[in-house]
């Protein structure tokens, strides 16, 4: 693993790892029909909120329970704390209830992060699917702040039709500037959608990258995952410069319930986000 | 006399209270064996009359027998469904209380005072298995703080087994039936010939102030060599043995090798194994709230790998089959924990092929997969 | 345009890449060029499928019609690809609508002066068939992604 993917818990303190911290809810966006971001703020304690892109935080809803949330702001702007989230289960649906001025605890961040120095140099590809483009957000904007220091930048992004899409008005700038090369395709659509229409590992061929020397960040849905990590490896990415996110049920977020493990693998400690050649097959192997 | 002979001294069975007198001038809370509805549990003792003399036990795969006889011998029999995880790893515990507030809620830790404990009568498996433990709960990037707590105020009275039961395999897995080190006493105990004694050791500064005080005596030759005579026929007893030599890499190279069908048609997924087993740590993690939702509570439980719910996430969960469980909770006893924590995560204490319904064996599984890969291998 | 322009055009086509020139020219002699405007089609569901396209630039979406629901777009098609190969396989007809979804240059060949020339150059025909082959099967793994609902929430409500 990189050296930067390590727990950063040396920047924002906590005490008891199992205590959350309370945070103010300051802004509430709905982004789809069932996805929304939440801007957080410290009611107490320090301010700036420290995270490596791919961390995630375990949000805590009063007494109806706490779920593991990747952060999805901006890592060069640690006064704000950014979460989307997608509304499919219980905690979910009731912060999808919250409005500003309501509290939420966050534990962490813990987890291990995207490889963004071993970057440097290379040509970036990042493949998302569906809420995946939020955890691979805090790396876009980290490599837009220091965009010297990488290659060509590709996004491609792949959701189910022109209404999930999420984050659109910066993906709009994104599409209309210069610094990063982006394209967006939707399973199905209406007639207005003058985008891709197609899953999204039709878009790595478009993409102009250096195949052998660049570093793959995917997330999205475990399947789409799969595919699309075949795609790239048919058009000779390297299993070492692949990166996934893996989810799995994390109740504790420290490694010590159990409850994670993907073989000898604790993804809330040595990921979610994992080099592919680490985890390699755990694609086909059935309930793993 | 020799250093070794001072290290390890005799200490008579009528003098057994005077260990129990200094634990407890220590304020130590004590806590060991007692017979309950027909087995060994481990539950709060003052005495060394409490300790249950003239029992041993008969075990086998989904059968445990409590035998009571005539012998004055207080620990000739071995492990029961208890371990001593339950103390230092309670099955329920509450770690915060929250309420609401005008900023929103506040939380509060619970913290309850802490009594140090004195476990007295701890196997050799059992003194690996805690060992296993605080490598889980002590050595991460995170620690458990109630453990470690607990564990550092803990005093351990390990007694070695000479009567292994048959369910035992620690001898093939390395953790006894002898203690090596990593206890504060141990004890052997001999009942020979109208004699009655134990041969303590020292194996920690705590220990060695406690054994200081004791009324101890020089062991003699014959003493010392009944120690290693019944510690050595002791290995020779075991009921199981497990291979483990490239165990992991067989296990693992194995994942879908049909013995696990075969395995998880038998298997009710009861988890008796995940509760008796002194290693298994899993824990759920349990919000819930006053009836107006003024107060929150969050408890954590003892759970275990083979409930459906254990690999749950949004819209399923991982494991669904009772083969995948199954195979989930043998691949990382016997293979995956190796890698994560060092050690093996079984001692050998046989308490899972005890107490599972249908007697399923952890160590005839292991033989058999071993066996079915040695025949591929060999093609 | 000039047949040499074509020829050069059609040379540099990702899906003819490595054709040696007396095919290339066999080829060149069924093609010519064409431009869509937005909107317009290229050819339609049951139309007699003779049109093979070669896109040079734009994009174009294959699209079904579903009774109640309206036209549905399924997939798209940019700069380098190809469409339509209804002419290949008996009964010659196209299966679905596609659109310009933008102005579009393409280079249309006559499939059936296409096919009939393979039946009887073997060799440029097995060559075009084991690309199209690879073709087909790239669309039919892409498209049982698609099915799968990957992005569709799994949850039980």
């Amino acid at each position: 693993m990189a050296t930067d993917q390590k727990n950063n818990h040396s920047k924002t303190p906590f005490f008891d790892p199992m205590l959350p911290r309370s945070f103010r809810i300051v802004r509430f966006q709905q982004e789809t029909a069932e996805t929304f971001s939440i801007e957080l703020k410290p009611v107490s304690g320090q301010k700036e909120f420290f995270f490596e892109p791919g961390q995630f935080n375990m949000l805590y809803v009063f007494g109806t329970g706490e779920i593991p949330i990747s952060v999805s702001g901006d890592p060069t702007k640690p006064e704000v704390l950014i979460h989307t989230i997608r509304a499919v289960g219980n905690v979910t649906r009731s912060m999808n209830n919250l409005k500003v001025g309501d509290s939420i605890g966050v534990r962490g961040p813990f987890g291990a992060s995207w490889p963004i120095k071993a970057a440097e140099g290379n040509d970036v590809i990042i493949v998302t699917g569906g809420i995946g483009l939020a955890p691979l957000r805090p790396v876009i904007y980290h490599m837009l702040a220091h965009r010297e220091k990488f290659g060509k930048i590709v996004l491609l992004c792949g959701t189910r039709t022109p209404k999930d899409i999420i984050f659109h008005k910066e993906l709009e700038k994104w599409y209309a500037g210069a610094e990063l090369e982006v394209h967006i395709t939707v399973d199905t659509a209406l007639p207005s959608w003058r985008g891709n229409v197609g899953v999204v590992t039709t878009l790595i061929g478009k993409a102009h990258f250096d195949h052998s020397r660049c570093t793959a960040m995917v997330c999205g849905p475990e399947i789409m995952m799969h595919f699309t990590v075949q795609e790239l490896q048919k058009r000779g990415v390297d299993n070492k410069n692949i990166h996934v996110s893996m989810e799995r049920n994390m109740q504790c977020g420290i490694g010590l319930c159990g409850h994670c493990q993907i073989g000898p693998r604790i993804v809330c400690k040595d990921g979610p986000v994992f080099c592919y050649e680490e985890i390699k097959g755990v694609f086909t192997k059935r309930e793993f | 006399m020799s250093k070794q002979t001072d290290k390890i001294m005799v200490l008579e069975d009528k003098d057994l209270e005077s260990l129990f007198d200094c634990l407890k001038s220590m304020k130590y809370k004590l806590l060991g064996p007692s017979v309950y509805h027909g087995a060994i549990i481990y539950d709060e003792i003052e005495n060394a009359e409490d300790l249950p003399r003239g029992y041993s036990d008969q075990q086998d795969g989904g059968k445990y027998r409590l035998l009571k006889n005539e012998t004055s011998a207080r620990f000739d029999y071995v492990v029961g469904q208890h371990s001593w995880k339950k103390y230092l790893f309670p099955p329920e515990k509450t770690l915060f209380e929250a309420k609401r507030n005008k900023e929103g809620f506040e939380i509060s830790e619970t913290n309850e005072p802490l009594t140090p404990m004195a476990f007295i009568g701890v196997r050799p498996c059992e003194l690996a298995a805690i060992g296993v433990l605080d490598r889980v709960m002590m050595e991460g990037p995170y620690q458990d703080l109630f453990y470690t707590h607990a564990r550092k105020k803990l005093f351990m009275v390990v007694v070695n087994c000479t009567c292994p039961s048959g369910t035992c395999f620690c001898a093939s897995m390395g953790t006894g039936p002898r203690a090596e080190s990593g206890f504060d006493l141990a004890l052997t105990e001999v009942v020979d010939n109208h004699q009655h004694y134990y041969l303590v050791e020292y194996g920690s500064p705590e220990g060695h102030e406690i054994f200081r005080k004791l009324p101890l005596k020089q062991a003699s030759t014959e003493q010392m060599n009944r120690k290693h005579e019944l510690l050595g026929s002791a290995s020779q007893k075991m009921g199981r043995t497990l291979n483990t030599e490239n165990l992991e890499n067989i296990l693992m190279l194995n994942f879908e090798n049909p013995r696990w069908d075969m395995v998880a048609e038998r298997c009710l997924s009861c988890g008796n194994c995940t509760l008796v087993c002194p290693t298994c740590f899993c824990i759920n993690i349990k919000d819930t709230t006053s009836l107006d939702g003024q107060k929150a509570v969050r408890r954590r439980e003892w759970d275990s790998c083979f409930t459906l719910d254990h690999s749950y996430i949004s819209g399923g969960s991982i494991r669904i089959s009772a083969m995948a469980r199954y195979r989930q909770w043998m691949t990382h006893k016997l293979a995956t924990w190796t890698q994560q924590y060092g050690v093996s995560g079984c001692v050998g204490c046989g308490r899972c092929i005890t107490w599972c319904p249908v007697g399923i064996d952890i160590t005839e599984e292991a033989r058999a997969i071993r066996k079915i890969h040695k025949d591929k291998t060999k093609d | 345009m000039k047949l040499e322009s074509l020829a050069k055009i059609l040379k540099e086509h990702p899906f003819l890449e490595g054709l040696e020139q007396h095919h290339l020219d066999f080829i060149t002699g069924c093609a010519s060029n064409v431009v869509f405007k937005k909107n317009e089609f290229l050819f339609r569901a049951g139309d007699p499928g003779n049109l093979f396209y070669f896109i040079r630039e734009g994009q174009v979406v294959v699209e079904i019609y579903i009774p109640g629901k309206g036209p549905t777009e399924i997939q798209s098609r940019g700069k380098g690809d190809v469409t339509g190969w209804a002419w290949l396989i008996p009964p010659y007809r196209s299966t679905f609508d596609v659109r310009a979804a933008e102005l579009t240059r393409a280079i249309v060949l006559d499939g059936t002066c296409l096919r009939e020339k393979m039946e009887t150059e073997h060799d440029l025909g097995f060559i075009l068939m084991k690309r199209f082959a690879a073709l087909i099967a790239e669309r039919l793994e892409a498209t049982r992604i698609q099915l799968l609902d990957i992005y569709g929430d799994r949850s039980k409500k």
